[in-house]
């Protein structure tokens, strides 16, 4: 054939010009490995820039603030106009604020998740607009959060409420109970994300054991899958406290407030809250010097609380993923 | 427990998101809605006002509501952001899925977690308190608080999302291409950057939108650290008002229903819009190389 | 071509040691060593070595994949590796241009050289050891390029420029490959476009591109239909004028078709190796004839 023989000619002929193996000369292989040094480095540099960042945060905040986060601090309330005492009652508000906050998102959050897995079908449109609403939903800005729980909770179902029961102004206001409903909006698809997974993580075998024994698929969801899925689901509620405890854009006109001479416990109460106090203190002040020490102190409360949450659901993912490969075992 | 009754919460339930982010949209621009329909109030805000030139001055006896000064300030911000952020998250995402050794991957992975972890109000108290001291030693700018300082630390706030992103779009460029790149010679580096970043590129990209996005949309960071001044100009150690500062900075004391108010919702309409087409994309963008790279 | 194996009493390995070589000893680099016989590829060639390894060993982590293994390439011939699945076949080509060295724990003992030179001692350029050594997959894994960057992407990395040097060396490997006149009209047509035994070829013209020695080959065929396979054997045959080709393989057919040398391994082991006319018809082992009698996969 015309080709083949194409093909040994070529072969037979040496190569015309200079071959490619001219290029590797030793000096060129130095200079690629000169280059090899030197990206490395320069992406090594980066990485480590990126720990340096965290470092020099962290350690500015624990610098500054071990000193004042003593128990006297956590459980006193403020004193002396702000500048002195304690953050109790803001510490007080971040608890109830996400209690409600969890009440709310949790079931919603993982119903919806058990939809997309359990009884969605990959193809139908009701399904892409659910997956399409969840990931549009992680990418809203947080003030346009806030102005959604002004705009939605507090004017139109607060003062709809107001009127409907002839109060005058109860409702519709600012109050934890639209300040914890927008956060449950906001975290909504943390915890249906958390979920999936751990929904993903249950194997097919337990299922169709369930199935096999005449189950409904609802039983099957309740009693065999939800119970195995916990863990992760439970990773998920404390990923979203944790980010319900630091987020402030959504609850600055939702209920937050910075000083309040008594505790919430209506749901239509204000709240004080420990990263509104932070925002408040750092921006309004009234005698900065004085103040300062109490600000990195309810920092490092704030960054605490935050932290611990957030190691206990990575501990918690890392211990299921390391758990799945005996999920088999009934 | 009746089982119709457990479906419809579920059916529900699901439902519940898409009514969430539809409810989001309606109830914004519901309170911005005068400005595009009142005429009492278009008199002093409509479209043709906040996109033509003037300042921004809402609270005058002449209020003034261009956006012009605001796009200014978030842009200038959000360019330091992306400018400090991009590189080093890409940069740090090739070391770790090229270069490094298993053991710093690992390591670097929970360190972004925690830094993903920081609320953002701490970082924009990182930025008042700290960096806006240094930054001021380093460049002698007059303002301590302005657009370099809050992109900086609008910076660290998007540096684990542009991360991630970058680099699981890395990791899931196919290790065939890198061995083959490697079995004709090419160095690390170089099938790094000629075989495995043009793959991934398409991740890449997205990553960065979303990194623009969470820039753009943030608001506590900005409040703190950028002085909050509207003013336009293009240097960046002058102080600087973004569109979401705005509205964190003036709704408290606007009277609902006035065209201030009006207003205000309005910049969140848009923030909404923005940011949701950037996540749009962005989505499109994965698919797109995934889709390429399961064809090889 | 299959031949009837007639098959004769088997032997002791004893027997086997002891066996004449077919040809003289041939001179090289190496120093006296007991490698088995080195079977000449063309009786026109005076078939220096190529590549040898001596009593290799390889580890992965703590489980040991190769125990032992003696043998030696000689240039400008087709050695092929058989063996049943997991015998470390694709290990042992994978040493010959430290493909290996990408997994982690990977720990080799013994020498391997090529040209007489030491692969494993410290200081070896393995980027230019790669260059020298290349490699075709199982699964053609074109870049996602145009065919034309897909060749020219070893020559560019090497810095040669763009320009009609370029071009040339293109349509040369393409040519060498029995690609060009398939191709020629659609140089910046994406790679992934070409039917499976069009990838592979293109991935041969690739490796081809960079003037390598030796040409490792780790199952080309495997993947790819009849016509397409029987394309890539002839292709082999042609390239062995002028580049020393390593092939493995689990089709001992094909062996027979394109290989002057075949070695069989076993769960680590080389079992034997000898000239191909002769092991697909006189195998001293036992167990090279009951694994080319079928009788085990």
């Amino acid at each position: 054939m015309a080709i083949r023989q194409a093909a040994l000619d070529v072969l037979a002929r040496p190569a015309p010009g200079p071959s490619p193996r001219e290029f590797a000369t030793p000096r060129r292989r130095a200079a690629q490995a000169g280059w090899n040094v030197l990206w490395t480095g320069v992406t090594g540099l980066a990485t480590l820039w990126i720990v340096l960042i965290v470092v020099v945060i962290l350690g500015t905040v624990v610098l500054g603030g071990w000193r004042t986060v003593t128990p006297t601090f956590l459980f006193k309330n403020p004193e002396q106009g702000m500048t002195a005492g304690g953050i109790f009652p803001a510490i007080f508000g971040t608890c109830a604020l996400v209690f409600l906050m969890i009440i709310a998102v949790l079931p919603v959050g993982v119903l919806a998740a058990v939809y997309l897995h359990e009884y969605a079908r990959a193809s139908s449109p009701l399904t892409k607009l659910v997956r399409f609403a969840v990931n549009n939903l992680a990418g809203v800005p947080s003030i346009v959060f806030g102005l959604f729980g002004l705009g939605f909770f507090v004017q139109f179902l607060g003062r709809g409420m107001d009127r409907a029961m002839g109060l005058d102004v109860v409702f519709g206001q600012p109050a934890i109970l639209w300040a914890a409903l927008t956060l449950a909006l906001l975290n909504l698809p943390v915890v249906i994300v958390a979920t999936e997974e751990a929904l993903r993580a249950v194997p097919r075998t337990a299922r169709e054991g369930a199935l096999a024994l005449g189950a409904t698929r609802w039983q099957m969801v309740r009693h065999v899958v939800l119970p195995q899925a916990l863990p992760g689901v439970l990773t998920g509620a404390i990923l979203s406290v944790s980010r319900g405890a630091g987020e402030v854009a959504p609850i600055l006109f939702t209920g937050a407030a910075y000083y309040l001479p008594y505790l919430p416990t209506s749901p239509t109460d204000q709240f004080m809250e420990l990263g509104y106090h932070v925002y408040v203190l750092a921006t309004q002040s009234p005698d900065v010097e004085r103040t300062l020490p109490l600000l990195y102190g309810t920092v490092l409360v704030l960054l605490g609380l935050t932290f611990a949450l957030n190691f206990t659901a990575i501990f918690l993912r890392a211990k299921i993923r390391r758990g799945m490969g005996l999920g088999d075992t009934a | 427990m009746g089982d119709r009754v457990a479906e419809f919460a579920i059916a529900a339930s699901a439902l519940a998101t898409v009514i969430g982010i539809v409810l989001v949209f309606v109830f914004v621009l519901r309170e911005a809605l005068p400005v595009l329909t009142n005429p009492e109030v278009m008199r002093e805000a409509n479209l043709g006002k906040f996109f033509g030139p003037g300042p921004w001055q809402p609270v005058s006896d002449l209020p003034r509501y261009a956006f012009a000064p605001l796009l200014v300030g978030m842009f200038k911000a959000t360019l330091v952001a992306v400018g400090t952020a991009v590189p080093i998250a890409v940069l740090a995402a090739l070391y770790t899925s090229e270069f490094a050794p298993r053991a710093a991957r690992e390591l670097l992975k929970p360190v972004v977690e925690l830094l993903a972890g920081i609320p953002s109000v701490v970082l924009g108290f990182f930025a008042l308190i700290v960096l806006a001291s240094v930054v001021q030693g380093v460049t002698g700018s007059q303002s301590r608080l302005n657009a370099l300082n809050a992109g900086l630390a609008l910076g660290f706030a998007i540096l684990p999302v542009v991360y991630s992103v970058s680099e699981d779009a890395l990791r899931a460029v196919p290790r065939s291409y890198r061995e083959a790149a490697l079995a004709l010679g090419a160095s690390p580096w170089q099938t790094a950057f000629r075989v495995t970043l043009p793959a991934a590129w398409a991740g890449i990209f997205a990553a960065v939108m979303l990194g623009v996005g969470r820039a753009v949309g943030e608001t506590m960071i900005v409040l703190m650290a950028s002085g909050n001044a509207a003013l336009v100009s293009l240097s960046l150690t002058d102080s600087v008002r973004t569109l979401s500062a705005t509205i964190a900075a003036e709704l408290a004391e606007v009277v609902v229903g006035s065209p201030h108010y009006a207003t205000l919702f309005f910049i969140g309409t848009l923030l909404f819009a923005v940011t949701f087409v950037l996540n749009v994309l962005a989505g499109l963008m994965v698919d797109h190389m995934r889709r390429r790279l399961a064809g090889a | 071509m299959t031949e009837t194996l007639a098959m004769t009493e088997p032997t002791t390995a004893a027997t086997a040691a002891t066996a004449a070589p077919v040809a003289p000893r041939p001179a090289s680099r190496m120093t006296a060593s007991a490698l088995p016989a080195p079977v000449q590829g063309d009786p026109a060639a005076p078939g220096r070595i190529a590549l040898t390894v001596e009593k290799l060993s390889f580890f992965y982590g703590k489980s040991q994949a190769l125990f032992g293994v003696s043998l030696a390439v000689p240039e400008r011939s087709v050695t092929a590796l058989i063996g049943p699945s997991g015998c470390g076949k694709s290990t042992l080509l994978r040493t010959f241009n430290r493909m290996n060295d990408l997994i982690d724990g990977a720990r080799v003992e013994g020498v391997v050289t090529l040209d007489g030179e030491d692969l494993y001692r410290p200081g070896v350029d393995v980027v230019d050891l790669r260059r020298r050594v290349g490699m075709v997959f199982q699964r053609a894994n074109p870049f996602p390029k145009s065919i034309y960057e897909n060749v020219a992407f070893g020559p560019r990395m090497l810095g040669m420029k763009s320009g009609g040097e370029m071009d040339d060396l293109v349509e040369r490997t393409l040519r060498q490959a029995a690609l060009w006149d398939e191709v020629r009209e659609r140089l910046k047509d994406s790679a992934l476009r070409l039917s499976g035994g069009q990838q592979q070829r293109l991935c041969i013209a690739r490796s081809l591109a960079v003037d390598p020695e030796v040409l490792l080959m780790d199952e080309p065929a495997s993947a790819l239909d009849p016509t397409s396979t029987a394309k890539i054997e002839e292709l082999v045959l042609d390239l062995k004028a002028r580049y020393t080709i390593v092939v493995v393989t689990h089709n001992m057919q094909q062996a027979a078709r394109i290989s002057d040398q075949t070695a069989f391994l076993m769960q680590g082991k080389l079992v034997e190796v000898d000239a191909t006319s002769r092991i697909f018809t006189q195998p001293r082992e036992r167990l090279t004839e009951d694994y080319i009698t079928g009788r085990f996969g």
